[in-house]
């Protein structure tokens, strides 16, 4: 690593620090701005109960003060308080509680996304212009225009209700098959194009001519020239992807029931749950934005040929 | 040749009149054409963009005009009439059904008009409803982009002629922004900004839009604005370092001429392609966030809360969930066809 790679280096990490700053405060912010305060909501409370409730949670302090420990209890302890409306449990286990299943969906549907997507894109960009590539590209056009809810929903209709293979409810056998198939849909179409695209472009270059020239066999020419170098852009693709998949959780985790972060992201929203909703949007926003750093640093790193702006 | 080089005699030759065909030289062949024209041309020769647009046309004026020929309205419930009891033989009907009142006039011989999709749980027109969502969500990702189009422009512009440390300032504000993880910003921001709203514009003209829809275009003009700010900032600056702006100025043009006949119609291409790319994005979040419930109030419907409605009954009545999702779909995918054919069209750097 160069000087003006750590460089580059540094100043992304300083922008994804700023950033989850940004977001920290701006969440803080905006949810003190609710107009009647978190309590609001509650059916007829006495002003001394009002007054109890807000000490408990520490309202009653200035909202300077309020913010800065807020602050200092994420940074140092990781710790987002007491959840408003599930009594007697903190937002972090609740966090953490809902990251254990959508962690698994995520991942399983951001592995079959990419591995589909390479695979698809390859064999459309070898076979560019036959039956099989327009096929996919029709397919995969129309999977990129379809909202996550439709296609959820879609392939809930269809799968669950129609023809009643798959379980529709997520705790059941089998219940994320759904899910993930769902949540894979979008970004497999996407790498499927972004693959057929760049193959296409290294495919034409200069040096995949020497290896024919040089009598290189076909398979060694796409699997160890073609393919490794068109898989570039498709690294770019993870954090946006991530973004994806974290989104399209919060619909795909309610259509199916599944008991996930997003689920949970969502009621707090319904109940109006206040530290649920700052606590989730934080540690799901500083994931994406951790995300993506790692893929722009990479992205970096593996292909020296990119310019360092 | 002229014999006599010096001689002020006039060549009688030279002022025989042209024949016919020394004259098809002069005569244009063709009007030589305009860059709109000649990118018409290309546009039109995209057959799958030609396509989506005529749909999206379609679909448009459907949803603008068909409302105002249709016997019922989106908010009517059917089974309701005044001094009467609710008649819930209106309320979920399949595609085609008659109400209770309405089959007894079509037994007396009266012709009724079909429910074509049927009715909701409400005993409201559904066919009525998916057009009117389909009005709601197209307007709603209309203006979203003016929107955008308006901050995009205004401060992308300031950033791409001033320069300097403005520049540096709008530029690190962008770059923030832009890695900001939007969707759940526009969450948080939409759920807040609901019931900010309210008490804000109960009693203005506001009120009928509904405090989620004020705030879904809020949350656009915050959010959204960053990538058209780069986009026209990046062309504005490039543009004015061109060589023809250049030779412009060198053959003494001034500022008002070069902005006329070289910065704008360079840019505008690309401000109205990423603007109609725009489009189908917006409808997309509002259908989004509508499904989430942060989307239009009830009862105005809009394809995403029809969809999110129909997730309730979708054992019973799938179909409901089918007539909006594929008519977003529909939507969506045309537009942003309709959009790469734009750019393809009109983006003159990409023709190579």
């Amino acid at each position: 690593m160069n000087t003006k790679t750590l460089v580059y280096v540094l100043k992304r990490v300083a922008l994804a620090v700023l950033t989850v700053w940004v977001v920290i405060t701006v969440t803080f912010f905006v949810m003190r701005a609710v107009p009647g305060g978190p309590f609001a909501s509650e059916k007829a409370i006495t002003p001394a109960a009002q007054a109890a409730l807000e000490a408990k949670y520490g309202l009653d302090k200035p909202v300077m003060e309020q913010y800065f420990t807020y602050l200092k209890d994420i940074v140092t302890k990781f710790e987002f308080g007491p959840s408003l409306k599930q009594r007697g449990r903190n937002v972090i286990d609740i966090i953490t509680d809902g990251m254990k299943t959508s962690s698994k969906l995520g991942v399983a549907a951001a592995l079959i996304a990419l591995v589909s997507g390479i695979v698809l894109g390859s064999v459309a960009a070898l076979r560019r212009n036959k039956i099989i590539d327009k096929v996919i590209m029709v397919v995969t056009t129309a999977f990129v225009s379809m909202p996550s809810f439709i296609i959820g929903s879609l392939l809930l209709i269809l799968f669950a209700i129609t023809f009643h293979i798959l379980p529709a409810n997520g705790n059941a056998d089998g219940g994320m098959i759904l899910p993930v198939v769902t949540l894979s849909l979008y970004p497999m179409a996407y790498i499927t194009r972004l693959t057929r695209s760049s193959m296409l472009d290294v495919l034409g270059q200069d040096y995949i001519r020497t290896a024919k020239a040089k009598g290189v066999s076909g398979n060694k020419i796409i699997f160890k020239h073609a393919l490794k170098n068109s898989l570039i852009p498709v690294l770019t693709y993870f954090g946006p992807m991530l973004a994806y998949i974290v989104t399209g959780s919060l619909v795909v985790e309610q259509i199916f029931a599944v008991p996930g972060i997003g689920r949970s992201f969502v009621n707090s929203i319904t109940n109006r749950d206040y530290t649920l909703i700052m606590g989730t949007t934080i540690v799901l926003a500083t994931l994406i934005v951790v995300m993506n750093l790692v893929t722009d640093i990479l992205y970096k790193v593996v292909d020296p040929r990119i310019n360092l702006e | 040749m002229n014999k006599k080089p010096l001689s002020l005699h006039i060549d009688v030759e030279k002022l025989i009149p042209a024949t016919e065909e020394e004259k098809e030289y002069i005569v244009k062949m063709r009007p030589s054409t305009t860059f709109f024209r000649d990118g018409a041309k290309r546009f039109l020769k995209n057959k799958v963009a030609t396509v989506s647009l005529i749909v999206v046309l379609l679909i448009t004026l459907t949803s603008i005009f068909l409302p105002m020929f249709w016997p019922y309205s989106y908010e009517q419930q059917l089974g309701i009439e005044p001094g009467k009891a609710v008649d819930s033989t209106y309320n979920n009907l399949a595609p085609f059904e008659y109400g209770a009142t309405e089959q007894a006039k079509i037994d007396a011989g009266e012709k009724v008009f079909p429910h074509v999709f049927g009715t909701d749980s409400q005993g409201r027109d559904y066919f009525i409803r998916v057009v009117y969502g389909t009005r709601i969500s197209l307007a709603v990702g209309f203006f979203a982009s003016l929107i955008v189009l308006v901050i995009g422009l205004t401060i992308g512009s300031v950033a791409g002629y001033f320069g300097g440390k403005i520049d540096l300032i709008i530029m690190r504000i962008i770059d923030i922004i832009y890695s900001l993880p939007d969707t759940l910003m526009v969450i948080l921001l939409s759920s807040v900004l609901g019931p900010v709203l309210e008490g804000v514009i109960t009693g203005t003209v506001f009120a009928k839009l509904g405090a989620n829809m004020i705030s879904l275009f809020i949350v656009f003009a915050v959010l959204y604005w960053v990538s058209m700010a780069r986009l026209i900032r990046g062309q504005i600056l490039s543009l004015r370092e061109q060589e023809y702006v250049l030779a412009s100025q060198a053959t003494g043009a001034k500022g008002r001429w070069i902005i006329r006949k070289h910065l704008i119609p360079n840019c505008i291409s690309v401000i109205i392609i990423s603007t109609a790319l725009q489009i189908p994005n917006a409808i997309f979040t509002e259908s989004y966030l509508s499904f989430l419930g942060l989307g239009v109030n009830a009862p105005m419907p809009s394809l995403g809360s029809l969809a999110a409605e129909a997730l309730n009954g979708i054992n019973s009545y799938p179909f409901r969930l089918v007539f909006p999702a594929i008519v977003i779909s529909l939507v969506v995918l045309s537009l942003n066809l309709f959009g790469d054919g734009l750019r393809d069209a009109f983006d003159p750097k990409l023709n190579s």
